[in-house]
């Protein structure tokens, strides 16, 4: 096959990585404070999206349009989080897990009632024709996703270890109680995770929409492929889910470009099913997910 | 329930479903309770995984395609007997579940959720892609409805009787389970895990075992439905049905037998109802999926304020 066949797989790989990866950080860091798997984190993905075609669309600056619908879907998970998931603290993993989903088809269905089925288009956050690296065609826009997503990155990690912020929300990650015990206020970090979430989402949304144009159903798949990161990274800790997204952003375009695009969808939910297996089997020098006790 | 007080409340739920064809003449409403009952076995095997195994499923609707296509492709492409198709339908349904939970159910159970929810959009990929087998998104046509020797289950009157006979003898089949030993071992996991497996409960094991028998239970409904309806596209087996039946158990009840079939009639009756309602609210828009926003908004209320469901409801009345 044809190197530079090859070197377009990976590119595209390694943009739509940056994507899953940035979803998965939403991920891990609910799951780490709160113990839920966020089923409407894919759901902050569409409303970023959204935000900025309807933004984009009322004449403001592309900027602008990000910071607001950034800052907007933060607000969206901290109020989900305060009016619904917080009555349910004391609930059954169950029952907010099923709370999260009802939560992901009400923000699905409210975003058909306000924009319809049609794709919404977003412009590039900058023109000009693709540019070439290393022999594959990039569209600038993938470029913009990666140096988003590497600011936000840096942004995070600059928030973990230097703040106090950060510092609380890794000491509820480690041991909710402990920290309680040391001051902090354990419902207040668990909003700024979800608030935290929902950035890192709509993050993901504003950057891709360009590339994929934004409609109401796209969080779905793109929340399901973010987890699927976080997941390989052990769902508790951020820069292995980072990790996570890029492996999984390779392997799904190697796979769709070698073995089939029809399937490509399926190869997360393979990718996912293979590492479980592997570490049933104990061949997984890491460990995926905490085994059940 | 006690086992007297069930088969009490079975006796008379068949009575009702025998009469029922003779005072109702709406075949509108015929088709509807045929419906209901048909989603109440697809719900059964759903509330089996959230009531016991403790997981919620979001691919169930693949079993339900998985019985219907089995069932369909063999009795109108291979010219199987309606009846042998449908019995190696709900063993495809009872296999597949089980390869699919045997490595997720063996790790976190958080897992299952979005496992099964990837192997849903899977199976519905393969319905739409292998159009040699499934007719592809133009569907397959032709599916005879099962017949008894000349006795044809081809109208809605029969179809009924049929579909709630199967729904009745499914309620009293896991019924006797949830009251045997292994129903035993099953709350013992329900109500804590390490503890089961302390007192040497195969909680993994049970678990898959429940996940089949609801896969299977699903799929009986599915192939029943290919047989009604005789022609099957993939539109109906997507992730909107997944969730569809999830809203049936958690409006339902989880943790009861009935509840399933009374989410499913309140399910049936709802999506007939905003059909009539909601173009008249949104006439800019087809009103295909509006349906979807209010599922939501209800699976949120229900979780927060009554997450018994409608059987907790009765039950707290009774």
């Amino acid at each position: 096959m044809a190197a530079e066949q090859l070197a377009q797989y990976l590119a595209s790989g390694v943009v739509v990585g940056g994507i899953y990866a940035l979803i998965g950080l939403g991920f891990v860091i609910v799951f780490g404070v709160t113990r839920i798997v966020n089923f409407a984190q894919g759901e902050f993905v569409m409303l970023g999206a959204l935000g900025m075609a309807a933004l984009g669309s009322q004449g403001m600056m592309p900027l602008a349009a990000f910071a607001v619908s950034v800052l907007g879907v933060a607000a969206v998970g901290a109020v989900l989080y305060r009016l619904a998931v917080h009555p349910l603290r004391h609930a059954p993993a169950l029952a907010v897990l099923i709370l999260t989903i009802g939560a992901s088809i009400a923000i699905r269905g409210a975003a058909l009632i306000v924009w319809g089925t049609d794709p919404l288009a977003v412009p590039a956050f900058s023109a000009g024709p693709p540019i070439v690296v290393a022999g594959a065609v990039v569209v600038r826009q993938g470029l913009w996703v990666l140096a988003v997503a590497a600011a936000a990155f840096v942004a995070l990690w600059w928030f973990f270890t230097r703040t106090y912020a950060g510092a609380a929300v890794q000491a509820c990650a480690l041991n909710p109680r402990g920290a309680r015990l040391m001051g902090i206020r354990v419902e207040r970090v668990a909003l700024l995770a979800w608030a935290l979430a929902g950035a890192l989402g709509a993050t993901a949304g504003a950057v891709i929409a360009p590339i994929t144009y934004a409609t109401y159903d796209m969080g779905l798949i793109l929340g399901l492929k973010g987890f699927v990161a976080a997941v390989l990274g052990g769902l508790v800790s951020p820069p292995a889910a980072i990790a996570g997204g890029f492996v999984l952003g390779v392997v799904e375009s190697l796979a769709a470009g070698l073995v089939s695009s029809a399937y490509k969808d399926a190869v997360a939910f393979v990718v996912l099913v293979v590492v479980c297996l592997a570490q049933v089997l104990g061949a997984l020098p890491w460990r995926v997910v905490a085994e059940e006790t | 329930m006690t086992a007297r007080a069930r088969g009490g409340a079975l006796a008379a739920a068949a009575a009702v479903v025998a009469a029922l064809p003779w005072a109702v003449e709406s075949r509108y409403v015929l088709g509807m309770l045929v419906f209901i009952a048909l989603n109440g076995l697809a719900a059964i095997g759903l509330s089996l995984v959230m009531g016991f195994a403790g997981q919620v499923s979001l691919g169930q609707a693949a079993f339900f395609a998985v019985g219907a296509y089995v069932s369909g492709v063999l009795t109108a492409s291979c010219g199987w007997n309606g009846w042998a198709a449908m019995v190696v339908a709900v063993a495809a349904g009872a296999l597949v579940a089980f390869v699919v939970g045997l490595p997720i159910f063996r790790l976190s159970g958080l897992l299952l959720a979005m496992g099964t929810l990837a192997f849903g959009i899977i199976v519905y990929y393969v319905l739409v892609n292998w159009a040699s087998v499934t007719g592809g998104p133009s569907g397959l046509a032709g599916i005879p409805p099962l017949a008894l020797g000349g006795f044809r289950f081809d109208t809605d009157a029969r179809m009924l009787a049929l579909a709630w006979g199967a729904l009745l003898v499914v309620i009293a089949f896991t019924g006797n389970v949830v009251d045997s030993r292994i129903g035993r071992a099953l709350r013992a996991i329900h109500g804590s895990e390490a503890a089961a497996a302390a007192v040497g409960i195969d909680t993994a094991r049970l678990k898959v075992g429940v996940f089949a028998l609801a896969g299977a239970i699903t799929a009986l409904g599915g192939a029943l439905y290919a047989h009604y309806v005789t022609f099957i596209n993939p539109s109906p087996f997507g992730f909107a049905y997944s969730v569809e039946l999830l809203v049936m158990v958690v409006l339902g009840g989880v943790a009861s037998i009935w509840g399933p079939v009374l989410g499913a009639a309140a399910v049936v009756l709802l999506v007939e109802g905003l059909r009539a309602a909601l173009p008249l609210l949104t006439a800019a828009h087809g009103a295909a999926e509006y349906e979807i926003a209010v599922f939501g908004v209800l699976l949120m209320a229900f979780m927060i304020f009554l997450p018994s469901g409608l059987a907790g409801l009765a039950r707290r009345a009774a």
